[in-house]
């Protein structure tokens, strides 16, 4: 386990009610895919909301993120509306892409969520875009881009590391190493020590850290995000963690050892956490408290994108192409 | 009016979108020196290279950098100095550019421009010489434009930069040299076909550099049949009213690209027209385009592929 940051309780007590929130959000995610009501391929990070917690608590409204296909966890800490998500997932009109994107697409461009996607690494090119436009006009923002292990043997991954560091652009890339790039051990696939080093080869610094660790992972992130913002250019994050779920919530996961998730299960991030509220004084009824927060909140925002109508059909047809002229800005 | 080639206007017209807009910008392999053709050069001594942007060879980041920096409201001109490479940026262009807005319900839009030379050229051979702009019409999202003359390559260019849908922008490298009238006043839509002459016997649709074939076909056929020609310029969305109106009149239509014949765009346009005005028709609807063979190197092998002025003329006296 990685040397304990120093935090402060109410800091810690915040990550643990972000962290609580994105695992009640994909619980009840996983179940309404198993019974039937969320219709298309929903991927889990459960396991892995430290990351996601510690590296969105640096970022203001205004600074952007782009994420991948296991992307809630993200999406949930930059400040997206669980209710709009759920309602998302289930395809109804009151969903954040009204129902056109579903889990793999979701987007909320009004807290600077630039999307999850599809397609594994193509969130690299976007976001190093998102801090290209935000050098060439002078803006104080930065952009997170998170994307998995999987993504560092594809293409874009180096492309997009080598175009923001010559651009020298206000980037954070958080690689977020759950050890599966889909069924397989990225180990057996990747070649060289590792993310971080490739980073490092091409001049960017980068830091590894225990990725269950979310005080750790928060002071980390804190140091990179603070470089970017002072205009030090891209930084590179490694957070080691561990996927609990399958690669889709229909995925168990009979490639590894039920001993192995067993083992894993006892760093979950979350347990630290609680863990480290309670050697700090924090009483059992608070950390309990807070998980039934969570839980009631994504009860009521069941319910709400539950009785939410679906989208009419003519909404299929909108946001294709109207070629409008020079009204994007 | 001010003569200039195509590859000038084509400059002409992202200058002067760039002095109008802020938020257009360039960017891609070479562009500090000019591009590969020319088609930048002098750009970067007036915007500076920060908007003229030089990058490395990596067309997949070229293209999706474009999508985040349009996602945030610029206005960003991809060059790909020839649309086979694009082919290393599908993914960005295809999955990312044309469905961004659309799969984040509406949230953002994608003005990119992507620019993507294309056709035969001094013995090019398989791989820098495609005309792949079917592949793209076939995409939901994407505006398709390929401009034949220099005034459409400016007119054109400047409305694809100001168009809030991504648009693939194929400009033909056999046509820099050639040399026209260009208003830069006139302000050319987007989606509307150009009448080239009319005619009253035999439709005949065509676009981009195969026009010249055209051109030295009407001459072979100077004392024959009445041949309307339209010149579709946008490939996507195709000004079906001006082709259909046309066919209605004359009855006999024909379609000539230089792009295989296969699968190509002349195939919409035909069946299109047997669905429409299969009634009116007063002859079977014909097609000229290449054969499905790679272009191959050697100038009598590249001959093999491109459409003649004498097969043009011959199809058409063939359908009276």
């Amino acid at each position: 386990m990685a040397a304990r940051a120093n935090i402060d309780v109410e800091r810690l007590l915040a990550h643990y009610r972000t962290m609580a929130r994105i695992r009640a959000f994909e619980e009840a995610a996983e179940r309404a895919h198993q019974e039937g009501h969320v219709k298309g391929a929903v991927h889990l990070s459960i396991g892995q909301e430290a990351v996601a917690s510690g590296v969105c608590v640096h970022l203001q409204r205004e600074d952007l993120i782009t994420t991948t296909h296991r992307g809630h966890g993200h999406t949930i800490a930059k400040g997206a509306d669980t209710g709009a998500m759920l309602a998302e997932l289930l395809g109804r009109a009151s969903g954040t892409c009204q129902g056109k994107g579903g889990s793999l697409h979701i987007a909320d461009f009004s807290i600077g969520m630039l999307g999850a996607n599809g397609v594994v690494a193509a969130g690299l090119t976007i976001a190093v875009g998102a801090a290209h436009a935000v050098k060439l006009r002078g803006e104080p923002r930065v952009v997170v881009c998170f994307f998995g292990d999987g993504a560092t043997n594809r293409g874009p991954f180096l492309e997009s590391l080598n175009w923001a560091k010559i651009y020298e652009l206000p980037v954070l890339f958080v690689c977020e190493d759950n050890g599966f790039a889909a069924s397989t051990r990225t180990r057996a696939m990747s070649s060289g020590p590792g993310p971080h080093a490739r980073a490092e080869s091409l001049g960017i610094p980068a830091r590894t850290i225990d990725g269950n660790d979310v005080a750790a992972v928060d002071e980390a992130a804190g140091e990179l995000i603070e470089r970017v913002r002072a205009g030090n250019g891209p930084q590179f994050l490694l957070a080691r963690t561990y996927r609990l779920k399958g690669h889709t919530a229909s995925d168990l996961g009979a490639y590894r050892p039920a001993a192995e998730v067993e083992a894993r299960k006892a760093h979950d991030p979350l347990k630290h956490a609680a863990e480290m509220l309670k050697v700090s004084g924090v009483a059992d009824e608070t950390i309990i408290a807070i998980d039934g927060e969570a839980r009631a909140e994504i009860a009521a925002a069941w319910k709400s994108a539950f009785a939410a109508p679906w989208p009419a059909a003519e909404i299929a047809f909108t946001d294709v192409q109207d070629m409008r002229m020079s009204s994007w800005r | 009016m001010a003569v200039m080639s195509y590859l000038e206007a084509g400059k002409a017209a992202l200058a002067a979108e760039m002095r109008e807009d802020a938020s257009v910008w360039a960017l891609g392999e070479d562009l500090g020196r000019g591009g590969v053709f020319g088609q930048y050069r002098g750009l970067v001594d007036e915007f500076g290279p920060a908007r003229i942007v030089d990058t490395p060879i990596s067309e997949a980041t070229i293209m999706g950098a474009a999508v985040g920096a349009a996602l945030l409201g610029t206005r960003p001109v991809v060059e790909m100095r020839f649309a086979d490479f694009a082919l290393c940026a599908v993914d960005e262009l295809v999955n990312q550019a044309a469905k961004a807005r659309y799969m984040f319900g509406g949230q953002g839009r994608v003005p990119l421009v992507a620019r993507q030379p294309i056709g035969m050229w001094r013995s090019s051979a398989a791989q820098h010489s495609q005309s792949l702009e079917s592949w793209y019409a076939h995409i939901p999202g994407l505006v398709v434009v390929c401009p034949f003359t220099p005034a459409d390559n400016y007119g054109l260019l400047r409305a694809a930069i100001r168009c809030d849908d991504p648009v693939v922008y194929m400009e033909h490298k056999d046509l820099w040299a050639m040399t026209g009238e260009v208003d830069e006043a006139a302000d050319l839509p987007l989606g509307k076909a150009r009448l080239v002459r009319e005619g009253s016997d035999v439709t005949l649709v065509a676009w981009s550099g195969v026009l010249r074939a055209v051109e030295a076909a009407l001459t072979l056929l100077a004392d024959g049949p009445s041949v309307e020609v339209i010149d579709l310029r946008t490939i996507y969305p195709w000004d079906r009213d001006r082709v259909l109106d046309s066919v209605r009149r004359t009855g006999r239509l024909l379609i000539v690209h230089e792009a295989v014949a296969t699968g190509g765009f002349g195939a919409e346009i035909a069946a299109t027209v047997a669905e429409e005005l299969f009634g009116n028709l007063k002859a079977p609807v014909r097609r000229l385009g290449a054969p499905r063979i790679p272009i191959p190197y050697s100038p009598p092998l590249e001959e093999a592929c491109k459409v003649s002025p004498a097969q043009i003329a011959e199809t058409v006296r063939g359908m009276l």
